[in-house]
């Protein structure tokens, strides 16, 4: 990058460089902010959302004045009322646009509040999160249509309930959570459908004792939904979603073992005004893709994932990852990656040789195991793709059907990126968040390869779209240099 | 307020604002995000799909998917990380 001259992108001047930036205020970073704090390191802590808590702490927002706690809105206030009292400097509200190496440590560009700025690191701790995979299925698009991690977030934060009457589908551990919370604050859970059998869950009952109160509390969701008479339809999928503008009905169906449609003539329809929907987690990597770290699939932590050493590093020096964006283990496991993230820049500070020698945590494998047993529950099983008809929009952002998905991979786009040119599939605003995962595991079953050889499309700058105003300065357009014309 | 889906069992909220929505006076509290106060208000569709016309609204609800965006002061902003305060004028955005 040396011989490079990098033009200021930003009137903010670059300050000087602190020791370590964490992106990403969840459990994961926010502990790691803490941890690196109190060992004396100067740290930055910025997250898009006002408050840290991430998604699974979720912090209220600021309408609402009172109500009453819940374990998760407990841990949450515990982890910002110790952030608060630590050293580390919190800048919520604010997007990381933009991760460039320097010479020495990275220049992170950020919107907020106040406009745009650039930070200098010495270090940087990614901890990104999770984003929730739903797979399409006819009518998704309709307004009303949510993710299953959606909905947490508007019951969690703003107190607000999807519908009056709501759907509940998908697979894992969120399908129990979110129809419970829905019926407990007073709205009506027409059906949980759940790919997964009974048995898929009872199998994983030795893991989810290891958080036992964990594991009662989900015993008792169930129990008061089925007290409420609401069908729980295991190895059920939906089959459509129509309503004119906005959802109206949703047809579920019976599926297989590999989650593929089966037995048309035993669907069942219901009248909702609302469908909550998700197939699980997976990790956000659009940061770590962007800087080229070394990426490693593995179902069982959600697919895709940044490689890292036990303590976070990641294959480039100087930046480290932690929490479930570096695979996904769950809120449990989140605070210890984040210590073993904050360990491991300490040690490399310290020993500007490199890897500086430290141990990890040891308990990771312990406290991760109801986590590993959640996702293990949502590892896509490729009958689902036979929920997605030819007509199905499967890139919501370009309005891509399947058969446009499709047509496109047999014309050869048979990687992310030649699709991307060739289609458009994965180039809207959502930056291949939402269709990703679907088009590769169409490519995978059109060209007999595993979907892991498929690989990942390239992420480029900016990581979340922004308006142009934010980096570009105030400026005259006298004062443009404008080279003179080439001579003919 | 209108029957919407508010939780409001030992819930306090801040005092109630309104703001408009392509025209509409949509009450709801100040601090709380825009696409909440829309759907609590019965609005569902917040926009139309530039490619295929349809609508769209809320999805992800956290920041990632883009699909519940409107135009604020000229800006296309996502809604669900547009707080409420009392005047703000906001727009569909469609196309063509």
């Amino acid at each position: 990058m040396a011989e490079q001259q990098t033009p200021p992108i930003s009137p903010i001047a670059p300050v000087a460089p602190v020791d370590v930036l964490v992106i990403g205020a969840g459990p994961a970073g926010a502990t790691a902010a803490i941890k690196a704090a109190d060992t004396g390191l100067s740290v930055v802590l910025a997250d898009e959302q006002k408050a840290a808590g991430g998604q699974v702490w979720r912090a209220k927002s600021t309408a609402i004045l009172s109500a009453p706690s819940t374990p998760e809105s407990r841990a949450g206030d515990d982890l910002r009322h110790r952030l608060s009292a630590s050293a580390a400097t919190c800048l919520f509200d604010h997007r990381v646009w933009q991760i460039q190496p320097l010479d020495q440590g990275w220049m992170v560009a950020l919107t907020g509040p106040e406009g745009p700025r650039v930070i200098t690191a010495r270090t940087v701790i990614l901890a990104t999160g999770a984003q929730e995979r739903i797979f399409p299925v006819p009518g998704w698009t309709l307004p009303g249509v949510i993710g299953l991690a959606a909905a947490t977030a508007l019951m969690k934060g703003q107190m607000i309930l999807p519908g009056q009457r709501v759907g509940v589908a998908g697979a894992g551990p969120l399908l129990p959570f979110v129809a419970h919370e829905i019926l407990r604050q007073g709205g009506e859970v027409a059906f949980v459908a759940d790919l997964n059998g009974l048995a898929d869950w009872t199998k994983l009952t030795p893991q989810m004792l290891r958080r036992p109160g964990l594991a009662l509390r989900g015993a008792g969701w169930l129990a008061r939904l089925r007290a409420a008479g609401i069908p729980l339809l295991y190895r059920h999928g939906v089959r459509r979603i129509t309503g004119d503008g906005r959802v109206e009905q949703v047809e579920i169906g019976p599926v297989d073992d590999r989650w593929k449609p089966v037995d048309n003539q035993q669907t069942r329809s219901f009248r909702v005004d609302a469908v909550c929907l998700g197939h699980g987690l997976a990790p956000a990597t659009e940061a770590t893709r962007m800087l080229n770290c070394r990426h490693d699939h593995d179902p069982a932590l959600g697919g895709w994932h940044v490689a890292t050493d036990d303590l976070g590093r990641t294959s480039i020096a100087g930046l480290y990852a932690c929490g479930d964006g570096a695979g996904i283990l769950g809120a449990a496991a989140a605070p210890v990656r984040g210590r073993n993230a904050a360990k491991a820049v300490l040690a490399d500070l310290a020993d500007k040789s490199g890897a500086g020698q430290t141990s990890p945590a040891s308990n990771l494998r312990s406290v991760s195991a109801f986590g590993r047993a959640m996702t293990s529950l949502t590892i896509p099983r490729d009958g689902i793709l036979d929920q997605i008809t030819p007509e199905t929009i499967v890139c919501r952002c370009e309005g891509l059907t399947r058969g446009d998905v499709e047509a496109g991979i047999t014309a050869g786009g048979v990687s992310p990126n030649a699709l991307k040119s060739d289609t458009r599939c994965g180039m809207g605003p959502c930056g291949g968040r939402f269709c990703q995962e679907t088009a590769a595991m169409l490519t995978a079953r059109l060209t007999g390869r595993p979907v892991e050889e498929i690989g990942l499309p390239t992420a480029r700058p900016p990581l979340r779209p922004l308006p142009i105003e934010a980096v570009a300065s105030d400026f005259d357009y006298d004062e443009l240099p404008i080279p003179a014309p080439a001579p003919l | 307020m209108n029957g919407g889906p508010r939780i409001v069992r030992d819930v306090r909220r801040s005092e109630p604002v309104s703001f408009t929505f392509d025209g509409s006076r949509i009450e709801a509290h100040a601090g709380e995000s825009v696409a909440a106060a829309l759907m609590a208000a019965g609005v569902l569709s917040f926009r139309t799909a530039p490619v295929d016309g349809g609508n769209r609204g809320v999805f992800c609800a956290m920041g990632v998917c883009q699909e519940c965006i409107v135009e604020a002061g000229g800006q296309r902003v996502e809604s669900c990380r547009l707080e409420v305060r009392e005047g703000l004028v906001l727009r569909r955005v469609t196309y063509g």
